[in-house]
């Protein structure tokens, strides 16, 4: 029986990015707050001091900071018919567990979507003709503008201290940055990066071809920053020890360094750590949220009522914990109803490596930040013409190589040994002088009718839940789409002067095993239409007004760039709508 | 737990109070004890004075109740419950008998006071200052609170010692106004040798625990710290500060160069950081007044081993936060090359940051709170005394080498200290 | 162990091989801990056969699968090799024995021997690579041979120096020899 706690104005399920900032913008609205978060709490100088980071093999081997399958994990099956079989050990995706979330060990990849991502359905039946879209393919317009999201892009750029080169502003067009971008109010609040040789040389190959490069838009500061809550950042110092791991001297944006310790110290926000909610708890009329039932380590159950519910747990767990609650329909691809579950995505990734010769070029490929890069975007989203290609879709490439840790960045070139004396010599004679861009092409995925997550009928977690099942695999669009931006990659990575380039392409089956970003999204989708979507444009849910689910599981399909910029930005949005409007008028906001 | 639910829940022994207050016959022509003006001015020397530091314990949630033990060379002393308790706190006093504990070290039941209660700091406030915060003091939430007014071990359990140290020690009488000096100088010495009574941590002490007055705020070691030097001296103290700095410093407990770690951290948070600007900029100027010792030792040579050794060890581990070039970032890492404290005489400051790691105050000016993680795991002794000589002597300023045994010394004492 | 890491990463003039630095050593302690036990892993049954790209699916791990794989590797080479163990043979021979279980054409009784091999690869690797704290990379002869410089955090005054040798010798998390005061001779 579980035993009920005090009441609150708001819960916050997970206290990562979206969770932070939430429970940021309503305390200061005045309302009492309390965030549960299923991991542990995390400090930089507590748990990821300097010369305890560095350690390759038990932060990115053995993944330390992230969940553990044992707690909770997910089952996985390409197709409808197959039998789905638990994710025993990560390896496409690792979800993040902690205060902090993913924002703790993320790369700080700063990207926004392109203004047509946000109306993606209309834009591209308009330019090609639903006939050139795959059949089941089940992509949506937002029911949000990049205009309407714009001011939030700014905030969330402007908490993080992020930086870069802003490429359009208000509309004109700058020199260095992306000129592709859709029009940002300011410049950034730094300038980007200094990048390290590999990438200066991949900015001037791309140049040289024609292609107009800039620097990747970076939250590891190229400067020391304060940020409008008054707290203080670091400039990265480029340890090349960043995805996967906490950062030490307070460089990278996390909710650590924007948010945290300003928040820890109101008097109307309180966080319980080690508290995984395991059910949002509804009324009899299912209509409305009256709190969360939440477990703590000892297996005892309690429950925290509350008035508004908020819902960040990552996009994967949001709907997780609405199939488990009960909240929405369920999404079944067969009829094509229900709304949980429906279009998840992931990212298409690849790369192509480049060998070079040993005497000529020394990249100390060792020093670099998370967000280091020069990019090109000519292939992103529906910036060129798709017609002769016969795909939709595609995404920005770049020299995105955030370090050279040892275990990972030995490569040797195609057709080396694997083991014995000729691998081990072609090891030093090519660590400092390869290219390894990790997620060099950085595409989008787009959603489909039988790409989807569901309960699993067969396997259960510690709790005796049933697992989430997720049916995802990778569609002709995609394929084709990731092989043309990878070939197009190779030609610059080859024009940087490569002795020998090794491609590899993402291909059909998808693959569980090996790392795609942890760039996974949708199954809880804003949209216009309460038909096709489980949230509205402010991300309130349209079965349970006085619920709101923050994440990337808000993306009805994912554009070519790296989610969590939009992700915060939603969230600012939505705390914007909760605060002007919600708050004055509890209900929903959007009369469908 | 919300504030007013605290006071509504005292309510019944306010009124008592009030009531018993209210039948002691007031005298003509003295202020009202409940006057707002006076009861304002009592706080704001309250916490000028720290009252509530040594007087509350930690986390208790119950200000000035005492039970707090106050370390000093001799041993634990805890301090009284001072709020308006009428068994167990001071509500039962007279105001002389506040009045004569305060200035002169007199309690009404316990006899002399170890100057572990800075009487020698406070005797420089004048009677209407103290009274005031008496009347402060009286509009506190009382507690019941019994603190056994304890010993220190023989032979300084015999209060009437106290007799002697005093004479020796205890030079009593207010603050005498300097006419040849600005308003704001006397403002700073009044407030640095009275209520802040700095000389408590910053001034060295004899065997006796009595200021070596030659040595006024150059710095002291207590509690397993060493507080620095506060005088103008270039290489040991502020002389390299301006005073914006220092005032900064006080009220936000960072500036361009440092932040306050350890006990200084607990007194920006609980009494710097709430003074007035220009009390925070009078501190300054008075301290900035001071020459001190000006004599700077050369710097010890790059090249003897352990400079090369802590040159090595700052290049690979401390460059991280604390920067190539030594300067930190400004507010965010303490400077390193523009530290005086890290060229303290008494390196215990730095050996104990390096040994357990150092958590900066949080204010609301300065929210961060940077910390700096614990090395013990992974230099040896050697390897921190050849850091931090380096440290001491790399960027321009000079202080005497680290020997490994200071450090083995601090770590075992450390053993038995909290953090 | 050691013969296999000795083979996977032999010794040359340069660089000692995977059995002076410390490889099998770094295997053994991974084993003995929470990766060979599979800890933090959902180990729910039931346990079904599924695609390569469903992953691990078998309820044992590492340190059974080594367990395994090294009794039935010893057993195939007693039985090839009259009566010798992996260990004995020449170097020749034992690179004809990995080269076949790499290709499939020397099995094991009861394991996969090719999916044995390829882990066997990727642990010694790893080993030889990772921090020597955990017991491979003795005096990180490894980083040195690549040119990594280890476990350091600050490069603010390399990023711009393009194609140029960066000159500072590896450090692993534990320090290096030139921590220690050099009169001392490193007490």
């Amino acid at each position: 029986m579980a035993r009920i706690l005090p009441k609150k104005d708001v819960v916050i399920i997970g206290l990562g990015w979206t969770g932070a900032i939430m429970a940021h913008e309503l305390t200061d609205e005045g309302l009492d707050v309390i965030a549960i978060e299923r991991g542990p709490w995390r400090d930089a100088p507590t748990d990821f001091p300097p010369s305890q980071m560095q350690d390759e093999l038990r932060y990115r081997v053995r993944h330390e900071l992230f969940l553990r399958p044992d707690q909770l994990t997910f089952t996985f099956r390409n197709k409808m018919d197959q039998t789905a079989l638990p994710i025993r050990s990560w390896g496409a995706f690792m979800p993040p567990n902690g205060v902090g979330g993913g924002g703790v060990h993320w790369n700080a990849e700063m990207w926004r979507f392109l203004p047509s991502d946000f109306v993606l359905k209309t834009h591209l039946t308009q330019r090609y003709g639903k006939a050139f879209l795959p059949e089941d393919m089940t992509i949506q317009d937002w029911g949000i503008t990049y205009d309407e999201l714009e001011p939030y892009y700014d905030r969330f750029e402007y908490l993080c201290g992020t930086s870069g080169t802003a490429g359009n502003l208000r509309g004109e067009i700058k020199e260095g940055g992306n000129p592709f971008e859709g029009p940002r109010s300011r410049d950034y609040p730094t300038k980007a990066q200094a990048q390290p040789f590999s990438q200066t040389l991949f900015g001037k190959a791309a140049r040289d071809l024609g292609y107009k490069p800039f620097p990747q838009p970076s939250g590891n500061l190229s400067t020391a920053y304060t940020n409008p809550l008054g707290l203080r950042m670091g400039p990265c110092t480029y340890c090349g020890f960043c995805e996967w791991f906490g950062c030490s001297n307070y460089s990278k944006a996390s909710p650590q360094t924007t948010i945290l310790p300003v928040l820890v110290r109101k008097s109307n926000f309180t966080a319980r750590d080690n508290s995984e909610v395991v059910k949002i708890n509804t009324d009899r009329s299912g209509k409305r949220a009256t709190g969360v039932t939440f477990i703590d380590t000892s297996g005892n159950e309690w429950e925290q009522p509350a008035d508004l519910v908020i819902l960040s747990a990552f996009s994967v767990f949001n709907a997780q914990l609405m199939l488990h609650s009960g909240i929405g329909q369920p999404y079944d691809p067969v009829s094509g109803k229900g709304t949980i579950g429906r279009n998840f995505t992931h990212q298409t990734i690849s790369s192509v490596n480049g060998f070079f010769d040993s005497k000529k070029y020394n990249f100390n490929p060792f020093i670099a930040s998370g967000s280091i890069g020069m990019c090109i975007d000519e292939f992103n989203g529906d910036n060129f013409d798709h017609g002769p290609h016969g795909f939709v879709g595609g995404g920005y490439v770049g020299q995105v190589q955030t370090g050279a840790r040892p275990i990972e960045s030995t490569l040797t070139p195609p057709g080396t040994p694997k083991w014995g004396t000729a691998w081990k010599n072609a090891v030093r004679d090519n660590y400092l002088s390869t290219v390894k861009p990790g997620t060099g092409v950085h595409g989008s995925f787009y959603a489909y009718r039988d790409i989807y997550l569901d309960l699993d009928p067969l396997y259960k977690d510690r709790l005796g839940r049933p697992l989430m099942r997720m049916t995802i695999d990778m569609k002709e669009n995609e394929v084709k789409q990731n092989r043309f931006l990878t070939d197009k990659f190779a030609e610059v990575i080859q024009a940087m002067g490569a002795n020998q380039i090794a491609k590899s392409y993402r291909t059909a089956p998808y693959d569980m095993t090996t790392y795609q970003t942890t760039h996974v999204n949708g199954g809880v989708i804003m949209g216009e239409d309460p038909t096709t979507s489980a949230v509205n444009r402010y991300l309130q849910s349209w079965d349970v007004p006085n619920l709101f689910v923050l994440g990337a599981s808000a993306f009805p399909q994912n554009a070519g760039y790296n989610p969590t910029l939009t992700v915060g930005a939603l969230a600012f949005w939505t705390a914007d709508a909760i605060r002007n409007k919600y708050l004055k008028s509890p209900g929903s906001l959007v009369n469908a | 737990m919300p504030r007013n639910a605290v006071v509504a829940r005292s309510l019944g022994a306010f009124a008592l109070i009030a009531i018993f207050a209210q039948t002691v016959p007031a005298v003509a022509g003295e202020v009202d004890h409940q006057d707002f003006t006076r009861v304002e001015r009592g706080r704001y020397l309250a916490t000028a004075s720290d009252c509530i530091s040594c007087h509350t314990v930690p986390g208790s949630g119950r200000p000035f109740a005492g039970g707090r033990p106050i370390e000093t060379p001799f041993g634990n002393i805890v301090a009284p419950n001072i709020t308006p308790d009428l068994e167990t706190g001071i509500g039962a006093w007279t105001d002389d008998e506040f009045d004569t504990a305060v200035r002169k070290g007199i309690g009404p039941r316990s006899g002399r006071l170890y100057p572990a209660m800075p009487y020698t700091a406070y005797t420089k406030m004048s009677r209407d200052d103290v009274l005031a915060i008496r009347a402060y003091l009286s509009t506190v939430q009382p507690v019941s609170n019994r603190v056994v007014a304890n010993t220190l071990p023989f032979p300084f359990n015999i209060r009437t010692a106290m007799l002697v140290w005093n004479a020796l020690y205890f030079k009593q009488g207010e603050y005498a106004f300097d006419p040849q000096k600005p308003r704001e100088w006397n403002r700073g010495a009044f407030l640095v040798d009275g209520p802040a009574h700095c000389g408590a941590c910053h001034t060295p002490k004899s065997m006796l625990g009595g200021d070596k007055v030659a040595q006024y705020l150059q710095g002291s070691y207590l509690q397993g710290w060493s507080a620095p030097d506060i005088t103008n001296d270039a290489n040991r103290g502020l002389g390299n500060w301006t005073i914006e700095d220092i005032a900064t410093y006080l009220k936000t407990g960072h500036n361009r160069t440092t932040a306050a770690t350890g006990p200084m951290a607990e007194a920006v948070d609980l009494s710097f950081s709430k003074l007035t600007d220009d009390d925070a900029r009078a501190i300054a100027t008075y301290l900035k007044s001071l020459p001190g010792r000006q004599d700077t030792p050369p710097p010890l040579a790059k090249d003897t081993p352990v400079m090369v050794a802590g040159n090595a060890i700052y290049r690979d581990q401390c460059a991280a936060c604390h920067g190539l070039d030594g300067k930190g970032i400004a507010r965010l890492f303490p400077s390193i090359a523009d530290s005086s404290m890290v060229r303290s005489d008494d390196p215990t400051t730095v050996i104990r940051i390096v040994l357990r790691g150092a958590r900066s105050v949080a204010t609301k000016a300065e929210p961060t709170a940077p910390g700096m993680p614990s090395y013990a795991w992974q230099l040896t002794d050697e390897q921190i005394a050849a850091v931090l000589t380096y440290m001491r002597n790399a960027w321009g300023g000079a202080a005497p080498e680290v020997k490994p045994a200071e450090v083995t010394r601090l770590k075992s004492s450390l053993a038995l200290r909290p953090d | 162990m050691e013969a296999l890491a000795d083979r996977i990463i032999p010794p040359d003039p340069q660089t000692p091989g995977g059995k002076d630095s410390g490889s099998a050593v770094f295997v053994d302690r991974q084993l003995a801990g929470a990766y060979g036990a599979q800890e933090g892993l959902y180990l729910r049954p039931p346990f079904l056969a599924g695609t390569k790209n469903q992953g691990h699916q078998s309820e044992a791990g590492p340190r059974e699968e080594y367990q395994k794989g090294l009794a039935a590797l010893d057993r195939a080479c007693q039985a090839k090799y009259a009566g010798k163990h992996f260990a004995d043979l020449s170097d020749g021979e034992k690179d004809d024995v990995l080269h076949g279980l790499e290709s499939g054409a020397f099995k094991l009784d009861g394991t996969d021997g090719k999916a044995f091999f390829e882990q066997a690869i990727k642990d010694v690797q790893m080993g030889f690579f990772a921090d020597p704290i955990y017991g491979g990379n003795r005096d990180m002869v490894a980083w040195k041979m690549i040119g990594y410089p280890g476990a350091r955090y600050n490069y603010l005054d390399w990023v711009n120096r393009h194609n140029e040798k960066f000159p500072l010798p590896p450090v692993s998390m534990t320090g290096r020899a030139e921590w220690t005061p050099a009169s001392t001779g490193g007490k």
